[in-house]
């Protein structure tokens, strides 16, 4: 055995080891799902589906659900809108501060979550405003705003300034160029943005703990149902039920992007 | 008669910077104009502000007689051809070339039968439903091309459109340019930075260097009789000899010039020997020296040694040593007699003819 090829084994090796601890206990979750047993353990007791049953009837849970999809849809169209104008400010214009204000954009990626969730719940109830869905859109907006600049900046050097330019000088105006040239443009970029953001935002704890009023999100219900052990199957149910759903949706949006991105490739 | 395109003192700053002017320029109704010069020289900063991409910071310029001042580029009679192109990806070629057209709402009989006029124009004719990032750099050029005449523009804006093409292809589209040019009849306003292809193509050339023009004449004025040093240099290459004494007389002077002799020249206009100070600096092309081979007789013959040789197929450049000169000369020959197998550091023996100089002001 040459060296070579005991450094690829050893590099081989660790892959797949990192790729089984991060995998593995996402795993786990389907094949308890589908136990009889309360508790989540092995040997597994028998095949059953009553968890998935118990799922259907909890009108609860499928509010929380739908508040995690209005809180995730609003924020992901919000944070995209904002992320296309910071975007294009950021690679098409010139102007003073723009570092400190890209940097700004950019600050809530590296601050603590727990310090903008105290913070934010601060401010809101000082200024008089109710917890409610907005205020947990106000703070995923917060979050999910440094990653949709962060695609749509890249989305926006990915293509020429003079294709804007080119429709401009056919006589087309300011919205007009938008609409037919940088909208369709950046399209791969707005589903890549629009994708990130909602997934972000399904799956936020801690702001939404804090800033949720009476109206739980999908994961502040499930980490109030963890508290009863009888309930934790139920969870393990719903959590399969996400994964399955993610993989669903990230395969259906890449493959949208990458039509997207083929339409609008330069070479 | 005012021209098409009138420019009066424009300048462009940018921040403290200034990156042109003032330039002014009077361009005519029909004209094939180039802005020529080396990158950095402002001649694509002069062009946008021409489309109305930029504002000038001072200055004016109007287009078929109306100002422009204020006017974005699509509210103004020209139209771009892009150095990258910018077709538009998402669109096939048809929708590209009707980009423009869709908002003069012109009815689609009348659209598709300008569209296909066009394509027919830039020889595109059947490549209608191709995908603009399919196809080759040159049918991109052509389709850029279609875009903007399809708009039936008073004057075409051609920012380096034939950069990125590879020499064969670039020196047909020269030709093809030069004849819809001449065709249409319409003002072109072209950036290079290529001299040959500015020589090729213009009626008239305006060189820039630093944000100036240095001069504005007809393509055989700027080669013959350029106005400064720098505009030789650029055009062409010039060798610059120096003079002891030198005398105007009419359009024309005397003067002396260390080992090669007394010689007389053509003074560009506008220019004063009077004013060149203690080594006024005569210019003469490469390929105005010829060399003497053996046997051969000249009315004026230069000696010097061969200092350097490189070899370009149908011509010889030597670099010829010139007692007296400072600066060694380059003498360009046609490989017919042999001049490709004169050694290095042989003497050799050069002429010229008497009208070949010209001085050189700055």
């Amino acid at each position: 055995m040459t060296g070579r090829s005991i450094g690829r084994g050893i590099l081989t090796g660790y892959v797949a080891l990192y790729v089984a601890i991060l995998y593995f206990p996402v795993l786990l979750l389907p094949v308890f799902s589908f136990n009889n047993s309360a508790t989540p353990k092995f040997p597994l007791t028998g095949l059953t589906f009553k968890w998935y049953e118990g799922l259907a009837g909890n009108s609860a849970m499928h509010s929380a659900a739908w508040n995690s999809l209005l809180v995730g849809v609003c924020a992901s169209l919000f944070s995209t809108v904002l992320g296309i104008c910071a975007a294009r400010a950021i690679t098409r214009h010139k102007f003073a501060g723009k570092g400190a204000a890209s940097g700004l954009i950019m600050a809530p990626l590296i601050l603590p979550e727990i310090i903008i969730a105290i913070s934010l719940l601060v401010v809101l109830l000082s200024i008089g405003m109710e917890l409610s869905l907005l205020t947990v859109i106000l703070g995923h907006l917060l979050i999910c705003v440094p990653y949709s600049v962060t695609v749509l900046v890249s989305g926006f050097e990915g293509f020429d300034p003079s294709m804007e330019e080119a429709s401009r000088d056919l006589g087309e105006t300011v919205w007009g160029t938008l609409r037919r040239v940088t909208l369709p443009m950046l399209m791969p970029s707005i589903v890549s943005s629009m994708l990130v953001t909602f997934t972000i935002s399904l799956d936020e704890f801690i702001l939404a703990f804090f800033l949720t009023g009476t109206e739980p999100t999908l994961p502040v219900y499930i980490w109030g149902q963890l508290r009863f052990a009888a309930k934790l199957p139920n969870v393990l149910a719903l959590g399969s039920i996400l994964i399955a759903l993610s993989l669903v949706m990230l395969t259906v949006a890449e493959l949208v992007r990458r039509r997207a991105e083929a339409r609008t490739a330069t070479t | 008669m005012a021209g098409m395109i009138e420019i009066e003192g424009v300048e462009k700053h940018y921040g403290g910077f200034r990156a042109l002017g003032p330039v002014g320029a009077s361009i005519a109704e029909g004209e094939f104009f180039s802005l020529l010069g080396p990158s950095g020289c402002g001649k694509t900063t002069l062009l946008r502000l021409i489309g109305g991409f930029d504002e000038p910071t001072r200055g004016t310029i109007a287009i078929g007689g109306a100002p422009m001042a204020g006017r974005p580029a699509n509210l103004r009679p020209t139209n771009m051809v892009f150095q990258s192109y910018a077709i538009f990806p998402h669109l096939n070629v048809t929708e590209n070339v009707a980009y423009g057209l869709k908002r003069l709402r012109l009815g689609g009989e009348e659209e598709r039968r300008r569209v296909d006029e066009a394509l027919v124009q830039v020889e595109l004719a059947g490549l209608g439903s191709r995908m603009g990032n399919q196809l080759s750099g040159g049918q991109r050029q052509r389709v850029a091309l279609a875009r903007a005449l399809v708009m039936r523009p008073k004057v075409l804006l051609l920012d380096e459109p034939l950069s990125a093409l590879d020499k064969k292809l670039r020196e047909q589209m020269q030709v093809e340019l030069r004849h819809l040019q001449r065709q249409i009849g319409i003002t072109f306003v072209l950036v290079t930075h290529d001299q040959y292809e500015a020589l090729g193509m213009s009626d008239r050339i305006a060189v820039m260097f630093g944000g100036r023009i240095a001069q504005i004449a007809t393509p055989k004025e700027i080669y013959q009789n350029p106005a400064s040093r720098e505009v030789a240099d650029f055009l062409g290459g010039m060798n610059f000899l120096t003079a002891r004494d030198i005398a105007a007389n009419g359009s024309g002077f005397s003067a002396d010039l260390p080992g090669i002799g007394g010689i007389s020249g053509r003074l560009p206009a506008g220019s004063d020997p009077a004013a060149a100070g203690a080594a006024p600096v005569i210019g003469i092309r490469p390929e105005r020296l010829r060399i003497v081979w053996e046997g051969e007789t000249a009315d004026r013959i230069i000696e010097g040694t061969v200092a350097d040789r490189h070899y370009f197929g149908e011509v010889t450049n030597l670099v010829v040593d010139i007692e007296g000169q400072d600066a060694a000369v380059s003498v360009v020959e046609t490989n017919d007699f042999g001049a490709d197998d004169i050694p290095v550091g042989s003497s050799i023996r050069l002429t010229c003819d008497p009208d070949a100089f010209v001085f050189m002001p700055g």
